[in-house]
């Protein structure tokens, strides 16, 4: 194999940002778990901070610095490297909105439930599933299931409004809740955020594989 | 003793930190010290006040525009540059704490110890077997399956024997370039030498080729220590290990190639690697 030790290195850059994606998804899902159980224990563990994530968010970019720097890469090697560099950002930012679900989740604790929890968790699925997909379409390098990513953040937004018209009623009718369904909006708010950040790590995965710059629903066909 | 008072694990993954292949730590050891190195070609000096420490088991890239002094520094090495009239070296440079422009010290001997390649490769015109044993012979080895063993350990190491294991009765001459330069490199290896010096190895060789011997320093580092001439910025970025960087002949900076590369000190250092100059 020509270039193994650049090959190498690639697989391990390629390693690290999937043990982070595996690290921020766990935690998303062990913060709309600790919501669900009203866990404080739970929410509190997440909301304790993500050294791990900032410490892997650094060396994945000091990685693909030194990639750029000394191994001269182009083509399909050059948008790898840049890619990782916005997947890795992504996947920081869906760490930090764990955190925020976690704190808006202690925040409910106070007074008893509004509601029976119902689009907040079906949001959190769709959430945590696009994040996986998409991580899945990094690594199978799958532009159409990439593609598939983006088709379902209509469906999030969509939950995200509902959830507010709903919870607006709720508060209208009794200033009481408005705590509680305030934290609720705020963690609707965050998952739609994470959704928000998969369809990113999808776009930079069709851009890996085809060249193709799809963001802001513009398709730009490479020049012949 | 596991402290009895740690907080609750939270839940989730425990990633491993990573171990960095891609950054080369320091080398424990020193391989060769050059201390307050002066050179002379007759009454003009060329290399002023060079000090630093080459790692052993280490790639050190030498780079610098033409006439920095960075060919005349490795040659200076071996003492090749003994072959030019009125070339002189005032200082010390020190290979495992001898000096060897000591006195009495075996020049023919440092040459074994401190293997030289050169740009244009140079195979004897003799066969491919005989260009690999050559030094051993000259030594005095006459033991034919010593020389056997030597012959494909060398060619192995050089990345060669595949293609050379069939033909090392044919000329060394029919070799392609690329191939010509692996035998120059197997022949300076079967002396065993700790050192391998290589003044820009590759860079008269089509790129397929350049890339092979890329691979081959890297494995070769293994071994031995390597000092490389390049002017070929990316290639000292993609192989080496520590990069100089020689001005008008002085050292201008010496530090770890990622560094060199991402951050150097030095503005001089800067706009030579980004290409504002030279």
């Amino acid at each position: 194999m020509e270039r193994h030790h650049f090959e190498t290195e690639l697989q391990a850059l390629k390693n690290r940002l999937l043990n982070m994606g595996a690290l921020v998804e766990e935690r998303v899902h062990g913060a709309v778990q600790a919501l669900m159980e009203r866990s404080l224990e739970g929410s509190e563990a997440i909301a304790r901070g993500d050294e791990e994530v900032n410490a892997l968010q650094i060396e994945i970019d000091d990685r693909c610095l030194k990639l750029l720097a000394l191994q001269q890469p182009m083509a399909s090697d050059l948008r790898l490297i840049t890619s990782a560099m916005k997947i890795n950002a992504d996947l920081e930012r869906i760490g930090d909105q764990a955190v925020n679900i976690a704190e808006n989740a202690i925040k409910m604790l106070s007074a008893p439930p509004l509601k029976p929890l119902i689009d907040v968790p079906r949001m959190a699925d769709i959430a945590e599933r696009m994040t996986r997909d998409s991580l899945d379409a990094f690594v199978r390098r799958d532009p159409a299931l990439a593609r598939e990513v983006l088709a379902r953040d209509d469906e999030v937004d969509g939950l995200k409004d509902t959830i507010f018209r709903v919870l607006l009623t709720y508060m209208m009718a009794d200033p009481g809740t408005i705590e509680r369904a305030l934290a609720l909006i705020l963690i609707s708010r965050n998952l739609e955020r994470i959704a928000d950040h998969a369809t990113n790590i999808a776009e930079d995965v069709i851009f890996l594989v085809e060249a193709r710059d799809v963001r802001h629903h513009h398709e730009v066909t490479p020049a012949p | 003793m596991e402290d009895e008072t740690s907080v609750v694990d939270p839940p989730g993954i425990r990633i491993q930190a990573a171990v960095r292949t891609d950054v080369v730590p320091e080398a424990e050891r020193q391989a060769i010290t050059i201390r307050n190195v002066q050179f002379y070609y007759g009454e003009k000096q060329v290399l002023f006040d060079i000090g630093m420490d080459v790692g052993e088991n280490r790639v050190t890239a030498l780079i610098g525009p033409s006439g920095c002094g960075k060919s005349t520094l490795l040659r200076c090495l071996n003492r090749m540059n003994d072959l030019i009239e009125g070339a002189r070296l005032r200082g010390e440079v020190k290979v495992k704490d001898r000096d060897i422009y000591g006195p009495g010290v075996d020049v023919i001997g440092v040459r074994r110890r401190i293997g030289m390649v050169f740009q244009k490769s140079n195979p004897f015109p003799k066969s491919i077997y005989d260009n690999v044993v050559y030094g051993l012979r000259i030594a005095g080895q006459r033991d034919r399956r010593k020389l056997d063993e030597a012959c494909e350990a060398s060619l192995q190491r050089a990345a060669l024997w595949d293609e050379a294991k069939d033909r090392l009765q044919e000329s060394a001459l029919s070799l392609s370039g690329g191939q010509q330069q692996r035998l120059c490199i197997a022949r300076a290896i079967a002396v065993e030498p700790e050192i391998l010096v290589m003044d820009e190895p590759s860079s008269a060789l089509a790129p397929l080729a350049a890339v092979k011997i890329e691979e081959l320093i890297y494995s070769l580092k293994e071994r031995y220590t390597i000092v490389i001439v390049t002017h070929n910025l990316q290639q000292a970025a993609r192989v080496s290990d520590k990069t100089a960087f020689f001005w008008l002949g002085r050292l201008v900076e010496y530090g770890l190639t990622p560094q060199m590369f991402t951050n150097p000190h030095e503005k001089l250092t800067e706009d030579y690697i980004t290409g504002r100059f030279g």
